[in-house]
């Protein structure tokens, strides 16, 4: 199963496992993860499960979908690296993903 | 003093589990009203997914938000609910004879036997947008739906979002304001194509300010804004005076006002039992999302449960001589006389 690591704002640690085909979302709210909300249950349409992929990740990802875009609008201090993390779906090759969670959520 | 409306009960949130309180409160001749703070029912179905399937509502192996919304309201039609959008119950309060006064934030009055709390993950309301200390200005500057006019005639006004909002109050406003800046993070806007394009040729013709970029600090004192910086996306930052705020950043729910009616809560849920779901008052009742019991689970089927058994408890506090027997859609001639099909 791929690990995830998330960075909290504050700089804390989480590193999780989560099967193929789930998402980063999932992954962090399974685990407790502090700080990814998710009020719409990984709909895509609320924008508070937002979180910025780091950079040497970001290709690997991929670009926001248009309607994932449109919901970024709803998030707190947008950055090119910023992604809902409802709208990540895991696979093999995101071993070791790294992403950082937001001061807020919306 | 608006007139009262009577009414036998009273639910609060037009969500699928609200509507479908009307049809087994319809069942045993129970009349109802209902209150949403959005503009349409269906609550988050209509609000959050109207477009995404639904895969677990018994006899529907997928079904939409919106579909899911379209069918109850074909199902409760025969008890003829009366909706009232764009509200927000403020009150609940018992009067003496033991029926409730239900007040909104519009000022409407009801005057019913039972209240239900059908209202889900709470009332929507305008999401707070991500600015350092926007809420100093809440009270005399920054507004988050243009409820007066008047007052942002002849004012600086920033608009911030990309959404319809946002481009439709560019364009109202621009004839209107001294001045008005729009300010969104990027150059594609989320709203109708075709307000954004006659947003574009405002901003080109030199009438408004198109800003892309997010708000960086706010100006200002004793509540009123005088100045906002935003940071652009091309590079440096902008400093424009302004003495109004416009921001659409969508909604968000909350828990509201409910939290003052008295009502025993626990951690933002309101405990029920499991055979009335009623909570600590008696006459006042809470199904679907916003409930507690021990094993709750918050499906919409079990929503619809409980309003069943709900409905059932709301009977003999509306009519308590009455004596209720159990019938079934399928064979009672009474029920398929309510329901209009005999």
């Amino acid at each position: 199963m791929p690990k995830i690591t998330f960075f909290t704002h504050e700089g804390k640690e989480f590193t999780v496992e989560a099967p193929v085909g789930s998402t980063v979302m999932e992954a962090a709210i399974r685990n407790s993860v502090p700080g990814i909300e998710a009020e719409c249950g990984g709909a895509c349409a609320c924008a508070t499960c937002h979180v910025y992929v780091d950079k040497a990740w970001q290709e690997k990802t991929g670009e926001p979908s248009p309607n994932e875009e449109d919901m970024l609008d709803f998030a707190f201090e947008v950055r090119p690296n910023s992604r809902l993390s409802c709208q990540i779906r895991l696979r093999d090759e995101f071993d070791g993903l790294i992403v950082r969670i937001p001061e807020r959520q919306g | 003093m608006p007139e009262s409306i009577e009414t036998d009960v009273v639910i609060i949130g037009a969500g699928p589990v609200g509507l479908f309180a009307v049809f087994e409160l319809g069942l045993l001749d129970l009349r109802a009203h209902l209150i949403d703070i959005l503009d349409k029912p269906g609550g988050q179905c209509a609000e959050l997914y109207p477009e995404k399937p639904i895969y677990d509502i018994p006899g529907w192996p997928v079904i939409s938000g919106q579909e899911l919304t379209d069918r109850l309201l074909e199902q409760i039609r025969p008890f003829d609910p009366v909706f009232h959008f764009n509200r927000m119950v403020e009150r609940v309060d018992r009067r003496d004879d033991d029926g409730f006064r239900v007040v909104t934030d519009e000022g409407d009055e009801f005057s019913t036997k039972a209240v239900v709390i059908a209202a889900g993950g709470g009332s929507f309301q305008p999401k707070r947008p991500p600015i350092r200390g926007i809420e100093d200005y809440e009270s005399g500057s920054v507004f988050y739906s243009v409820r007066r006019m008047a007052d942002f005639e002849g004012q600086r006004i920033m608009i911030v979002g990309g959404g319809d909002s946002a481009l439709d109050w560019t364009l109202n406003l621009a004839p209107r304001a001294e001045r008005v800046t729009l300010v969104h993070r990027r150059p594609d806007f989320r709203g109708a194509p075709d307000s954004a394009n006659k947003v574009r040729a405002l901003a080109e013709a030199g009438e408004i300010d198109l800003l892309i970029g997010q708000v960086a600090a706010l100006e200002g004192e004793a509540g009123m804004l005088s100045a906002a910086t935003v940071k652009l996306v091309e590079g440096g930052e902008k400093r424009v005076e302004i003495s109004r705020m416009l921001p659409f950043f969508g909604l968000t729910m909350k828990l509201g006002p409910l939290a003052d009616w008295g009502i025993e809560l626990r951690d933002n849920l309101i405990p029920v039992d499991t055979e009335k779901f009623e909570t600590s008052e008696p006459g006042i009742f809470a199904i679907g999302d916003i409930n507690w019991y021990p094993g709750k689970l918050k499906l919409i089927l079990s929503g619809f449960h409980e309003a069943a058994l709900m409905a059932q408890a709301a009977k003999r506090i509306v009519h308590p001589d009455e004596k209720v027997v159990f019938q079934y859609t399928t064979s009672s001639s009474n029920l398929q006389q309510k329901l209009g099909i005999i």
